[in-house]
């Protein structure tokens, strides 16, 4: 009897224990929770985030940019301008409805109709549905980023987000910073459900028991995200234990994390550029390509990476980074300031002259303090500036404006393809197309804008590669803005958190694989 | 007493318009909301139709009427990052700021009266030099770096306390949930009270230290000595009475502003309050949330300050609230 009881107990304790090994908490801390959690509202990366833990697209990125299927098992061509995608079977929503291509559909449409991401669909004409697994997704002209784009489909559930809320609007309105049924419910086939949010102070996630990714070895049951605001205290609260990953760590405290015997850093050089442009409207030297030239040589970027962001940066020649289809690696940072003087005197601006200039301060990485320094570069070329940094919240309106002659701008590309920068940020500026959109410095070069067109359509990525490289080379030698750097990523976590194999550069890491060791 | 009041009801009220279109007026200065809540590759003119969509190309007049209407019914607008109504989104974090002012007068409260006391009594002995010194510290280290210092040495470095949040909270009713019911929430609760606490101590110190001593020189307290009364009758009864009149009178003003000190600190610690909310609504241009906020200070301050005056004329019956001509 005493020995019964002693092996049951045995068993039971046995049996905890063996459940204890299974089920993990990550305590983790963002600098800002995500706004909402509807994943069409707000194109941003907390949005994105979110979305890869309680959504799940179509594909996802690879650490090493390429796709995988998710909730696509294959996909292929039908013709030039139609891929074909085969879903997944026997996939179910939060709520327990069976995920269709009719759901694929509604959520194909609901995003051509959000503000936020209808950009990115705008090259499609439409997703077709050919069975209950089958969808066509069907481009308006040949497009290459077909498949780069298939990654921002999140499939939502229809029939979830049809109807009325109790307040008698249609669940599925895309409503911008009002009270709306999908900023607040969810139900999407992600590994993770929200059990609990408060907006602002954390949110709960439990593991979707119905998770259709059986094969994932991830082992985290349940994860709060709390947001920390100041780095000082995200940092603090990850040495103390009382989180176990912290994003983004700020460059002043990554040895800290690296040297503390309980936690492990992990960084990546990032593709979001840093960059200033030049305004050719406002000041008529600028107008010259050896002034902007000798701008170009008069700042030491290297100098920058190193003392300003201890490291954490990788000089930049380009608006491309490594792994892009653009990047040429002869393109490198050219700091020669006998260079730079010369060329202001070949362009008869030996005295120089001044300039005003504008940065964020709390937008970018130290932000603030590369304005400053490179105001202090441009002294040394007698381009004197007028330097005035300000909060987001009011460098947006001013950079709309063009407020300045030299203002700061940072980009990351949405579909991790060079064309978004040019398109963006270098091709002339044109309202009704939206091109050039971030263009302040007015930068126009037709020959290039006419190669960022072919790109746009050429579907052979050997061919698309040469266009871009030679748009990149363009620019480089009109010397169209002043490249500084790419911004690191890096993030912070326990020595029992393994954290690195499910991060990538796009920075939304894939949590529903990530393994917590006992 | 009532003629006072309603006279001081009047004033609040004047008070309280003067606030709401100061702080209305100021939001177009903020930046743009459209901003905070699109995407960088949004159109120009999908951010221009949802600017109309959300009212902001309206004249200032109609925006402010609209605003006016609206905050007499109650609703002082809707939060663009919260999606709630912006006054319940404060209400809510209304606790947690209260709580955490309320733990830091506690610890002015218990310490700055006996050792103003004292340092005034002794005031060449070792102790008092030794508090002395220690409160201008205390008042020119910025909060921030206190709270900082804090955080570093006793979470990471001695691992006694959390480092930030409230912890576990208790509900108590309504949105009121607190932190002193549970030891999680109360360990949570030191560092940010004494960060806190640590600006205005040492000027409580101080204040009923000078406050004390010129008592002390006072005629009639030379008389309690000649008549013989002892000590701690002396100090604590006749002299302490005198002194704390000032002293509750700077004190009102200075819970107020506490509450704006609360910003520092509640954004270091991430403690979920109103200081910390107002801070990243003005990151987000979160103009609803703004407007309602400084509303609600507005309010505390004008209801802290008619205690004071209340509370004054209670302690000294020679303070006559209708007479003020």
């Amino acid at each position: 009897m005493m020995k019964k009881t002693v092996s049951v107990l045995a068993g039971a304790i046995l049996s905890l224990g063996m459940m204890s090994a299974q089920a993990a908490t990550l305590k983790m801390a963002y600098d800002a929770d995500p706004v909402s959690l509807d994943p069409q509202e707000q194109l941003s990366g907390g949005t994105l985030q979110l979305s890869h833990m309680v959504f799940d697209p179509l594909i996802r990125w690879t650490k090493d940019l390429d796709f995988e299927p998710r909730l696509a098992e294959s996909w292929e061509w039908v013709d030039g301008l139609t891929m074909r995608f085969h879903l997944r079977q026997g996939v179910k929503f939060h709520s327990g409805n069976e995920m269709t291509a009719q759901d694929v559909a509604f959520t194909f449409n609901r995003l051509k109709s959000s503000a936020d991401f209808k950009a990115i669909f705008e090259p499609f004409a439409e997703l077709k549905v050919v069975d209950d697994y089958t969808v066509d997704l069907v481009s308006k002209s040949p497009y290459p980023l077909i498949l780069n784009a298939a990654t921002y489909i999140f499939p939502m559930d229809s029939k979830f987000y049809t109807g009325e809320d109790e307040n008698g609007k249609p669940k599925d309105a895309i409503v911008k910073g009002g009270n709306s049924f999908a900023s607040k419910n969810e139900s999407g086939t992600g590994a993770y459900t929200v059990a609990y949010r408060q907006q602002g102070v954390k949110v709960e996630f439990k593991r979707n028991p119905n998770y259709w990714d059986t094969k994932s070895p991830g082992n985290v049951d349940d994860i709060v995200l709390t947001p920390i605001k100041e780095a000082p205290t995200r940092v603090a609260a990850l040495l103390s234990g009382d989180v176990d990953f912290i994003a983004p760590v700020p460059p002043t405290d990554l040895d800290q994390i690296r040297n503390s015997d309980r936690t492990d850093l992990v960084t990546m050089s990032g593709t979001r550029i840093i960059t200033f442009q030049l305004n050719q409207n406002r000041v008529e030297a600028f107008k010259d390509k050896r002034v902007r030239q000798a701008v170009v040589y008069a700042i030491n970027q290297k100098g920058i990476v190193d003392k300003i962001m201890k490291g954490f940066a990788t000089p930049a020649g380009q608006l491309s980074p490594k792994g892009y289809l653009g990047y040429d690696e002869s393109l490198t940072p050219r700091y020669d300031l006998e260079k730079a003087k010369q060329l202001m005197k070949e362009a008869g601006y030996e005295n120089g002259f001044s300039v005003t200039m504008m940065a964020p301060n709390n937008r970018y990485v130290n932000d603030a303090k590369i304005a400053q320094a490179v105001a202090s570069m441009l002294a040394r070329i007698n381009i004197k500036v007028d330097l005035k940094t300000v909060p987001k919240a009011q460098y947006w309106p001013a950079f709309d404006a063009r407020e300045a002659d030299i203002m700061m701008i940072g980009w990351h590309a949405d579909t991790e393809d060079s064309n978004n920068f040019y398109e963006f940020l270098t091709m002339c500026p044109n309202a009704d197309t939206g091109a050039g959109q971030y263009n302040s410095g007015n930068y126009c070069n037709p020959e290039l804008d006419k190669l960022v067109q072919a790109a746009n359509v050429e579907t052979d990525s050997a061919k698309r590669a040469e266009i871009m490289q030679s748009i990149e080379r363009g620019l480089y030698e009109d010397a169209a803005f002043v490249p500084l750097h790419w911004q690191d990523l890096a993030w912070g976590a326990g020595k029992k958190v393994d954290i690195a194999p499910v991060l990538n550069v796009m920075n939304f890491p894939y949590l529903g694989d990530l393994v917590i060791k006992e | 007493m009532i003629a006072f009041l309603i006279k001081r009801i009047v004033q609040a009220i004047l008070v309280m318009f003067i606030i709401s279109l100061v702080s209305f007026s100021i939001q177009d200065n903020l930046g743009d909301p459209l901003r905070e809540l699109v995407g960088q590759s949004v159109s120009e003119e999908e951010r221009q139709a949802l600017r109309d969509q959300l009212g902001l190309n309206d004249p200032f007049l109609v925006q402010y009427g609209r605003f006016a209407v609206k905050a007499l019914h109650g609703d002082l607008g809707t939060s663009y990052f919260f999606k709630e109504p912006a006054l319940q989104v404060i209400l809510h974090k209304l606790p947690a700021t209260l709580e955490l002012v309320f733990g830091a007068t506690l610890i002015i409260v218990l310490l700055s009266v006996p050792l103003g006391v004292y340092s005034a009594i002794k005031p060449n002995s070792l102790f008092s030099r030794a508090v002395m010194g220690l409160s201008i510290i205390g008042i020119s280290v910025p909060v921030f770096l206190t709270a900082i210092g804090l955080i570093y040495l006793f979470s990471i470095y001695l691992g006694w306390m959390p480092s930030f949040g409230r912890g576990e909270t208790e509900p108590v009713f309504g949105p009121w949930e607190t932190g002193f019911l549970t030891v999680d929430g109360l360990q949570h609760l030191v560092l940010p009270c004494i960060s806190l606490a640590s600006i205005m101590l040492p000027l409580f110190i101080r204040l009923i230290r000078a406050e004390m001593m010129e008592v002390l020189q006072s005629e009639y307290v030379k008389f309690a000595w000649a008549k013989g009364l002892a000590p701690r009758r002396i100090y604590f009864l006749h002299a302490l009475k005198n002194t704390m009149l000032p002293v509750i009178t700077v004190g009102g003003v200075q819970i107020g502003t506490m509450v704006a000190y609360t910003i520092l600190t509640e954004t270091v610690f991430q403690w979920p309050g109103m200081g910390f909310l107002f801070l990243e609504a003005v990151n987000r241009v979160d103009t609803p949330l703004i407007v309602a906020y400084l509303i609600v200070v507005g309010a505390i301050f004008v209801v802290t300050n008619t205690l004071v005056d209340l509370i004054y004329g209670l302690v000294n019956p020679t303070v006559k609230l209708t007479g003020k001509k």
